[in-house]
């Protein structure tokens, strides 16, 4: 990834850490569009796991062309690193009128990391309308610990993102967030490539964190969803404490006093 | 006779408390419910699922969090699943 001058603020990271993803819309350019439709329709080959970005998209190839977007390198850089792997890549489409839809998941399996994480990238190279089959978003259910498929009687949480996109549009997901691929109730086939990046550098600030002190970075880790239980909503800022405190490596920050509260034990060491 | 089946997910473990996820499976297959089919809950409340005519065949047991685990977030708690027989 060629790129680093689009760096993300360290708001648009607050947000990936609250929501579980990113969005950048019409992102990539029409005729990048067409070459990756043709690309996806004729076939991609797959990658050997942990390849190198440069070994597994040759020069010119449009995986390449896409992550080398200036937009999408800079987060991608934010997010996972200068150098981070191809964990694979994968082609998914929604057929039409197909009758189903997948069932509510995370991918891979139960991933428990809190200092650490993947990044998904989804990209759409076409309009995606309502009734294509878009992708389900489950915002903020990135550090639910469940095991894929588990989550599959869910099928509606209030808040969740129907995606509906212009052509052109990159989402850029945590590994853990919920998400599925929705029926197709159209008769147009909806096409998405997806690659999975695995960081091989410690994901410690390495965005533009000139704005760190911005109130708005707190505003963003304390965004609450509609589908959160009262409850269990105030342990999903908990832990968001402790996946911003690793990202800034400070272990002061802290939101409404959640965690400080609950490790004050003056005196004590075990 | 046929079961439909409705399950309610609740902020707290009330049934009466606010509707916060929804799913319905459909035994007399006029209906084909499925993952991400709308954005607007059935019903409010648990409760006014109860006056429309659905009868709760089983809630949540309230378990207390594993040692360790306290503050780790899963799946969600407050399932209430009704039926109508029809």
């Amino acid at each position: 990834m060629e790129t680093t001058s689009h760096l993300l603020s360290s708001v648009l990271m607050a947000r990936f850490a609250a929501q579980g993803f990113l969005r950048l819309d019409s992102v990539v350019p029409d005729d990048l569009n067409t070459v990756a439709r043709e690309a996806m329709e004729n076939g991609i080959p797959g990658v050997p796991y942990g390849t190198a970005v440069k070994e597994a998209f040759p020069d010119g190839s449009f995986a390449r062309r896409l992550v080398d977007l200036p937009p999408v390198a800079g987060a991608l850089r934010s997010l996972v690193g200068p150098d981070p792997t191809v964990d694979h890549i994968a082609v998914h489409v929604r057929e039409p009128n197909e009758g189903s839809a997948q069932p509510l998941h995370g991918d891979a399996i139960i991933d428990t990391r809190r200092d650490a994480f993947d990044v998904q990238l989804m990209y759409y190279p076409h309009e995606v309308t309502r009734d294509m089959g878009g992708t389900l978003l489950v915002p903020g259910s990135h550090l639910r610990l469940t095991n894929e498929t588990d989550t599959g009687r869910y099928q509606n949480l209030r808040g969740q993102i129907r995606l509906t996109c212009p052509p052109g549009t990159v989402l850029l997901l945590h590994h853990g967030i919920w998400h599925g691929g929705r029926r197709n109730d159209s008769a147009h086939r909806r096409y998405m490539f997806k690659i999975r990046f695995n960081p091989t550098t410690p994901q410690i600030r390495l965005w533009d964190t000139s704005d760190l002190d911005d109130p708005a970075v707190v505003a963003e880790l304390s965004t609450t969803f509609p589908w959160y239980e009262q409850a269990t909503g105030r342990l999903e800022i908990y832990n968001r404490v402790a996946l911003w405190r690793a990202l800034t490596d400070d272990d002061t920050f802290d939101i409404e006093y959640w965690a400080t509260r609950v490790s004050n034990r003056p005196g004590r060491t075990a | 006779m046929k079961q439909r089946v409705l399950v309610l997910y609740l902020s707290t473990s009330s049934l009466d408390d606010r509707v916060v996820g929804w799913s319905s499976y459909d035994g007399t297959g006029r209906t084909r419910p499925t993952t991400g089919d709308s954005d607007d809950p059935p019903y409010e409340t648990g409760t006014d699922a109860l006056r429309d005519g659905w009868r709760l065949f089983q809630a949540s047991q309230l378990i207390p969090p594993y040692p360790g685990h306290e503050y780790d977030t899963s799946f969600l708690k407050h399932e209430f699943l009704f039926e109508k027989l029809e």
